[in-house]
């Protein structure tokens, strides 16, 4: 049996890894809704949802049960085969992307194997990221058209249009750092941002360089917001003009499918922004030095946080949630007291920052969504062709022009 | 061996979604079909070794030009095509042109050309295709960029033709 699993080690630590992936972006997806929910409420001085477990920690799961349980109808003369492949689509477009992002440094040993964090590497990475991006569209687009119905045609429409527009600013957005890095493979661009300037600057791409990709990244993080569909470039979705745009005809699990391949590419996005402009897994601090009690702060955020559960579990209002929060304050504390130990210590660091800087990007989404205005369709237009083309144009001119008086 | 089954499996793949975009009679469900051949077709580049081709591949025609195709058919709401008598033509000179097609390629094949073999050395060819690219062949590059130019400036005049004066 051992020999049976050391000779196909490939297949089953990718098997393993791909299992233990899903279960843990899909839980990810449900509480990322329950996370966009709080920040949005408390934005608008509201508590958002509060009702079902304490602090409403189990209104994901009420969702998910009432997702499925929901009637699942479809429209009179859709297109039958269209119209069930396109929620597949998105969602497995959304996922498969994911597989691609490296987490940490450090390989893990599965069946004698050592394998990188993340599911695979591949040296092409970045490129087929963007092909598995770039199949995206097709999700909304023949979703909108397979539902026949004028709402949905006209949110489909909208959105291929606006998908295909902006996938140019962000292909070119992102040609700054290749050029920094030379590689297409998301491990190299990482390792190419390590190191200090001015003793206390991490060299990461945003800020370092023979050229900050200040542009590149403005034009990268409004690209991403647009490519995937979100406020303010959520014209596919206008209620107000669309009913619910091209997921309208939609119900049930096939409908909680979109808002999966949403979240899933949001996800996607704000780890490619972490990976590409701020360097990854990459302490902000030196691992060494007058800098060495740094390793320290994963074990301190999770120790301060569980003690804060603790603290507010004990006067929470219901007393199911006096027995629950403080377990998971406790729960907290032994992860971080976990982390702090001399074999775990720098297995945790990588993955900790880089969640932690993916963690800020969704917030940052969320906020986003909670401030801003929704553009009208032909500003949203004019921004991509007359604004982001040309400033990621010039940002490859630019970088390019850096790079040779760099070399010189 | 896993080579040879996803060959074949690819392969299979592909030659049933270029049947089924011309037996498909709704416009969307053949440029559906192409897509499945695009991207089938880029599975097989990856098993020649060649990555960066596969990638290009989804991202230019399945990711970019069949968008335009769905977007147009979309746009037009064409409906289902209707099927007409088969033409004469078809019976008498296409169907033993595509045997004497298919016997010529059987025969190139088994004749033994090395031309079809995988990419060797090189795991990332990136880098010399670029090389390739923009020194080599930098005049042609440079000529297939003003012909696609062309083509734009085309398209623009013929769209502002039919608005006026705008």
């Amino acid at each position: 049996m051992s020999d049976f699993l050391a000779q196909h080690s490939l297949l089953f630590s990718s098997v393993v890894k791909a299992a233990i992936m899903i279960f843990v972006v899909l839980t990810a997806l449900a509480y990322l809704t329950w996370f966009e929910r709080k920040v949005v409420a408390h934005i608008q001085s509201r508590w958002g949802p509060y009702r079902a477990g304490p602090h409403g920690l189990l209104q994901p799961l009420a969702d998910g049960l009432k997702f499925i349980t929901k009637e699942d109808p479809m429209p009179l003369g859709a297109d039958k085969f269209v119209y069930l492949l396109a929620p597949f689509l998105a969602l497995s477009l959304a996922l498969t992307a994911l597989a691609l992002i490296p987490f940490g440094p450090q390989t893990v040993t599965l069946f004698g194997r050592a394998t990188p964090l993340g599911i695979t590497d591949l040296n092409l990475g970045l490129l087929f990221l963007f092909a598995l991006t770039s199949l995206g569209v097709y999700g909304v687009a023949l979703a909108g058209w397979a539902s026949n119905s004028k709402y949905p045609l006209l949110g489909g429409l909208r959105s291929s249009a606006q998908m295909v527009s902006y996938e140019l600013s962000l292909t070119l957005s992102v040609v700054g750092v290749l050029l920094m890095a030379g590689s297409f493979s998301l491990r190299d661009i990482i390792n190419a941002q390590q190191g200090w300037q001015l003793h206390f600057l991490p060299r990461w791409n945003l800020f370092a360089g023979p050229l900050p990709q200040l542009l590149g990244f403005f034009c990268y993080f409004t690209s991403a917001v647009a490519e995937t569909n979100r406020a303010p470039f959520d014209l596919a979705e206008a209620e107000q003009e669309l009913v619910g745009g091209f997921h309208t005809e939609y119900s049930s699990m096939k409908f909680a499918m979109f808002f999966m391949a949403e979240y899933a590419n949001m996800i996607t996005v704000s780890c490619l922004a972490t990976i590409l402009f701020f360097g990854g897994w990459l302490s902000p601090f030196p691992a060494a030095g007058a800098w060495a009690w740094t390793r320290f702060i994963p074990t301190a955020v999770f120790i301060i946080a569980g003690i804060s559960l603790i603290v507010d579990g004990i006067r929470y209002s219901t007393v199911y949630g006096r027995i629950v929060l403080p377990v998971l304050g406790l729960v907290l504390c032994a992860v971080g007291v976990f982390v702090a130990m001399p074999f775990a210590i720098w297995y945790a660091q990588g993955p900790f920052w880089f969640l932690t800087k993916v963690l800020a990007f969704l917030f940052v989404y969320v906020w986003v969504r909670g401030t801003l205005p929704r553009l009208r369709y032909d500003q949203l237009m004019g921004l991509g062709w007359k604004v982001l083309l040309p400033v990621s144009l010039a940002n490859v001119v630019l970088t390019s022009l850096a790079l040779l008086v760099a070399h010189r | 061996m896993i080579v040879t089954i996803l060959f074949f499996a690819l392969a299979l793949i592909a030659v049933s979604g270029a049947v089924s975009l011309i037996v498909q009679r709704h416009p969307i469900h053949s440029a559906l079909s192409l897509i499945v051949v695009m991207v089938a077709l880029a599975g097989l580049y990856l098993l020649l070794g060649a990555q960066f081709i596969a990638a290009v591949q989804v991202i230019v025609y399945a990711g970019a030009i069949m968008v335009l195709f769905v977007f147009v058919i979309m746009l037009l709401n064409a409906g289902a095509e209707e099927r007409t008598n088969v033409s004469r033509m078809a019976a008498y000179i296409g169907l033993p042109l595509s045997v004497v097609l298919a016997a010529g390629l059987a025969w190139w094949t088994a004749s033994g050309s090395q031309a079809l073999s995988a990419l060797s050395g090189d795991v990332t060819p990136t880098r010399s295709l670029s090389m390739m690219l923009f020194q080599e062949y930098a005049f042609p590059f440079e000529l297939t960029s003003i012909l696609v130019l062309i083509a734009i400036l085309g398209a623009l005049t013929l769209a502002k033709r039919e608005g006026g004066a705008e």
